[in-house]
């Protein structure tokens, strides 16, 4: 029987091979090569590609990139923290129509969302028109990296809440009443209980906040008028437009390697915060 | 006091996340074509809606990709789970691994890799290359949610089905599905709404022939966007949120299918 | 009880290269109530799989009603299982768990309706048809997973620890509600547990297994009275298990005392195993009157009896229940009836 059903994973298997596992090969591939990308017999193994990613030019769209990255993934934590806490400790009547709301704009699609911004924020946008009404200083900041953190912001903060919220709703209400029973005030009862326990579920917000930041192309687009490129919009560039595959998979693995690099670093956070725990207990 | 502060904090938060997309509905009903000015109201971009040919090819390739690509990968991805879930510790954890990459990986780094494998193979870029790729990334999720709900089955269930006479098939259609069902579900709704909502392996993988509402949003954003689909989007929008609001009143496991 | 129904002929059984079922020779009659008992892991759950066709033997037969078994898949076994932890479907209400097997069988409607009805007045659940399983109690659960099983009318029920989840007081009523059904509608149960006691006070025969092996068949009483070996006897209630010497027929020797029994037939001087059950041991106050004398060394109280720990001029501890306690130094005498002690070949040293 066991055996039996094994045999159902293989298709899959086969699948996974040909549409996950190839096309990152690919990628690797293209990435350590130089010459024409429709002769596959002319290519010659290169790391021109990488030397290129080294230039000063390109190493800035990097550290751009993660540094928008990193404000924006900060920015979240700092307002959705809050979100996450007062949403999980409304009643338990209220509290998931309160998370429906706030997720409910995901379900409208992000590029129309983010275009609306573009009618906010634009110089001659409704924030501006209403600033000059009442005669206050018109807002400057599209396009540009103000304007583009905002719509990291705005599109990825739902992704920092839910998690951190999902943690903190299951913390059972008896450790918080022994915390209290044992003399532990609000402020110790947070730092000492609340914050430690609600650590992976913060983690896991960074996470699904930075991976998108990074990489993403489209807000920087609509919403930075070109002005910083980010490593997403270079990696379009390469391959829709300079057709130059070679650098662009050089700029993509380096942005995986990278992410790997930030992933491991968040999944060790998360075990020692886990075994300082264990000890703490 | 201190519940006033989180009153006035959650509205501002709240405020935030609607503004543009009440600033989108409101635009819906503007007369003007320009955004920014307002001058009066009027439903001639939702009649338009209706006449509009690229968007409803757009709207077309939109819902096509996303019922196949979900109704395709629920259907694989269940059947691999099954598979995996009967594997050993280290094949298992091997496959599962890989299984993670497209959900690990940047949209866009899936997008051009496998933009790359077609191009590289001579398959052009089309509708059923950007379906492949909606499969490609659906999948995982699928199995992701299937998974736990066949180790959380008792192990025996099968078993016990088949003491009682069942062949393995029945077995499998009339017990171990339906005991997985609820994963199966939230599977699929991951899986479509993952669909609809995507634009950037879509834009990668769809060429020129296969435009589906995100990449025409697109390449409208930097023009300026028809008020037709702004009157799309408030459509969509009001049908979800009514949706959301049923599933929640329902069931308190409606919160669960939906997170 | 009439004819065989179920026999394993040289039954064996391995994962990778541990053998877990070691050459098994059992036959169980029709309307037998036959009980599997043994430390955990000793290969019960297994011996029971093969049966209900789960897991395939690698040597050996199973034969039901003098057919071979071996070949033919579960589902076609006339033979119904109630699992370790139910393995109720949950998406199902009780109703449906129950007609499970007859819907299968393609039986129709009303009778399906009308032999749920009856099983669930069999099993105490009237009214509970809608329920969803999840919301039962344990010992409901159990129910349901017996009534699933028994409503198929199979010829045998195979049983693997059903009441181990359930609390003592539960256990003890289950114990007492399985026994009624099986007589009542008179069918070979086939029925694991670990526990000693539920095996002496549930079964017609018990199969006392260790490490894959058979060690002793036999009735309660025989089991008890007549442990073949110190692993019988140790499994089987608490008891005193000495190293001893046959001097000869019905004399047996240890320490410094000689004492009279009514086994024969050994070589003289064989090494032998002797057991002395607990509640088997007299005491008397006047030393000089007991075969054995000690000085009491610790008294607790069990709820119907005492335990006393008598410890011998030897040196030798002995376990000893009775209804009164002796206080603790006492020096007391304490006597055993021939026909109480009971002598075994002397196996591997535990
Ligand atoms: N599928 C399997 N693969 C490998 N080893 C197994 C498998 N099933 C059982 N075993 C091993 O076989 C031995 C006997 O297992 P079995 O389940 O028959 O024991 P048991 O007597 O029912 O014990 P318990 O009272 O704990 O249920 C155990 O050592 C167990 O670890
Ligand atoms: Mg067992």
């Amino acid at each position: 029987m066991k055996k039996t059903l094994r045999i159902l994973a293989y298709p899959y298997v086969v699948w996974m091979v040909i549409f996950i596992v190839v096309p990152l090969f690919l990628i690797l591939f293209y990435s350590f090569t130089k010459g024409d990308i429709h002769d596959i017999g002319s290519l010659e193994f290169s790391v021109e590609s990488y030397k290129k990613v080294a230039e000063p030019l390109y190493l800035k769209v990097i550290g751009d990139s993660f540094l928008l990255a990193f404000i924006s993934t900060a920015i979240c934590l700092v307002l959705g923290y809050p979100v996450a806490l007062i949403i999980a400790n409304t009643d338990q009547k209220y509290r998931s129509l309160l998370m429906m709301l706030f997720l409910v704009p995901i379900w409208m699609n992000f590029l129309l969302r983010t275009y609306a911004w573009m009618s906010l924020l634009s110089p001659n946008g409704l924030i501006n028109r209403f600033l000059t009404a009442i005669g206050l200083p018109r807002l400057e900041i599209m396009p540009g990296n103000a304007a583009v953190l905002l719509g990291m912001v705005y599109n990825f903060l739902p992704f920092m809440v839910l998690p951190i919220y999902t943690v903190l709703s299951k913390i059972d209400k008896q450790v918080l009443e022994a915390s209290s029973d044992l003399g532990g005030n609000k402020v110790v009862t947070f730092t000492r209980v609340i914050l430690p326990l609600s650590i992976p579920g913060v983690v896991s917000g960074i996470t699904m906040v930075f991976l998108p930041a990074v990489s993403t192309f489209v807000i920087s687009g609509l919403l930075g008028g070109g002005k910083t490129p980010l490593i997403g919009d270079m990696i379009e560039q390469q391959f829709l437009f300079a057709r130059n595959w070679h650098f662009g998979s050089s700029l993509s693995i380096i942005l995986m390697v990278m992410i790997l690099i930030s992933m491991a670093v968040m999944s060790r956070i998360d075990k020692n915060n886990q075994e300082e725990g264990g000890k703490a207990r | 006091m201190k519940k006033a502060v989180k009153r006035i904090y959650m509205g501002i938060i709240f405020l935030f996340l609607y503004a543009p997309i009440i600033v989108l509905i409101v635009f819906s009903f503007n007369k003007s074509k320009s955004r920014g000015q307002w001058g009066g109201f009027t439903l001639d971009w939702y009649v338009d809606l209706f006449k509009d040919r690229q968007i409803r090819e757009a709207l077309y390739f939109t819902l096509l990709v996303a019922v196949l690509s979900t109704l395709i990968s629920t259907i694989v991805g269940t059947i691999a789970a099954l598979g995996i879930n009967n594997m050993g510790k280290f094949s298992r954890s091997v496959i599962l691994n890989i299984n993670n990459l497209p959900v690990l990986n940047p949209d866009i780094v899936t997008g051009v890799a496998l933009m790359t494998l077609f191009i590289s193979v001579k398959i052009e870029l089309g509708f059923v290359t950007m379906l492949i790729a909606h499969i490609v990334f659906s999948i995982p999720y699928v199995i992701l949610a299937v998974l736990p709900k066949l180790r959380q089955m008792n192990k025996h269930i099968a078993e016990a089905a088949m003491d009682l006479g069942a062949t393995p098939s029945y077995a499998l259609r009339k017990v171990i599905i339906p005991e997985i069902a609820p994963g199966i579900i939230s599977g699929a709704l991951m899986a479509f709404t993952l669909s609809i909502d995507d634009f950037v392996i879509s834009f990668f993988t769809a060429g020129t022939s296969a435009t589906n509402l995100s990449i025409l949003i697109y390449s409208m954003a930097k023009r300026g966007v028809k008020p037709t689909i702004n009157a799309l989007s408030t459509l969509m929008f009001t049908v979800v949120l009514i949706l959301m609001l049923i599933i929640n009143k329902k069931s308190e496991k409606g919160e669960e299918i939906l997170l | 009880m009439g004819r065989n129904i179920i026999e394993l002929k040289n039954l064996t059984k391995r994962f990778g290269d541990v053998t877990v079922v070691n050459n098994i020779n059992l036959t169980i009659k029709e309307n037998e109530f036959v009980t599997l008992l043994g430390p955990s892991g000793c290969g019960k759950t297994t011996t029971l799989r093969m049966i209900g066709g789960f897991e395939e033997p690698d040597e050996g037969q199973i034969f039901f009603e003098g057919k071979l078994l071996n070949p033919i898949p579960a589902y076609k076994r006339n033979i119904n299982t109630v699992f370790q932890r139910y393995a109720l479907f949950t998406h199902m209400n009780v109703f449906e768990n129950i007609a499970f097997g007859l819907r299968i069988k393609k039986i129709p409607k009303d009778e399906i309706e009308k032999r749920v009805k009856r099983m669930l007045k069999l099993v105490d659940l009237e009214g509970f048809e809608k329920r969803n399983v999840d919301s039962l109690s344990g010992g409901q659960q159990q129910r349901v997973a017996i009534a699933r099983a028994l409503v198929n009318e199979p010829k045998v029920l195979l049983l693997d620890e059903p009441l181990g989840a359930l609390d003592l007081k539960l256990r003890k009523e289950m114990q007492i509600e399985l026994l009624d059904m099986q007589r009542s509608i008179g069918i070979t149960f086939i029925y694991v547990t670990h526990d000693q006691e539920e095996a002496l006070t549930m079964s017609d025969t018990v199969v006392v297994m260790n490490n894959g092996v058979i060690q002793q068949v036999g009735t309660p009483q025989d089991i008890y009275n007549e442990p073949i070996n110190r692993f019988v006897a140790d499994f089987i209630g608490e008891s005193n298990i000495i190293e001893a010497v046959m001097l000869e027929d019905y004399k047996v020797a240890f320490d410094d005392v000689v004492l009279d029994c009514v086994d024969k037939g050994f070589a003289k001087n064989e090494p032998v195993d002797i057991v002395i059950r607990p509640e088997d041991i007299r005491i008397v106050t006047n030393p000089d009157e007991g075969m054995i004398k000690g000085t009491v060394k610790s008294v607790i109280f069990k709820g119907v009896h005492y335990e006393m720990m008598i410890e011998s001029d030897t040196g030798r501890e002995y376990m000893v229940h009775r209804t009164i306690a002796f206080p603790v130094g006492s020096y007391v005498g304490m006597n055993v009836q021939p026909f109480d002690i009971q002598v075994m070949k002397r196996g591997d040293p535990l």
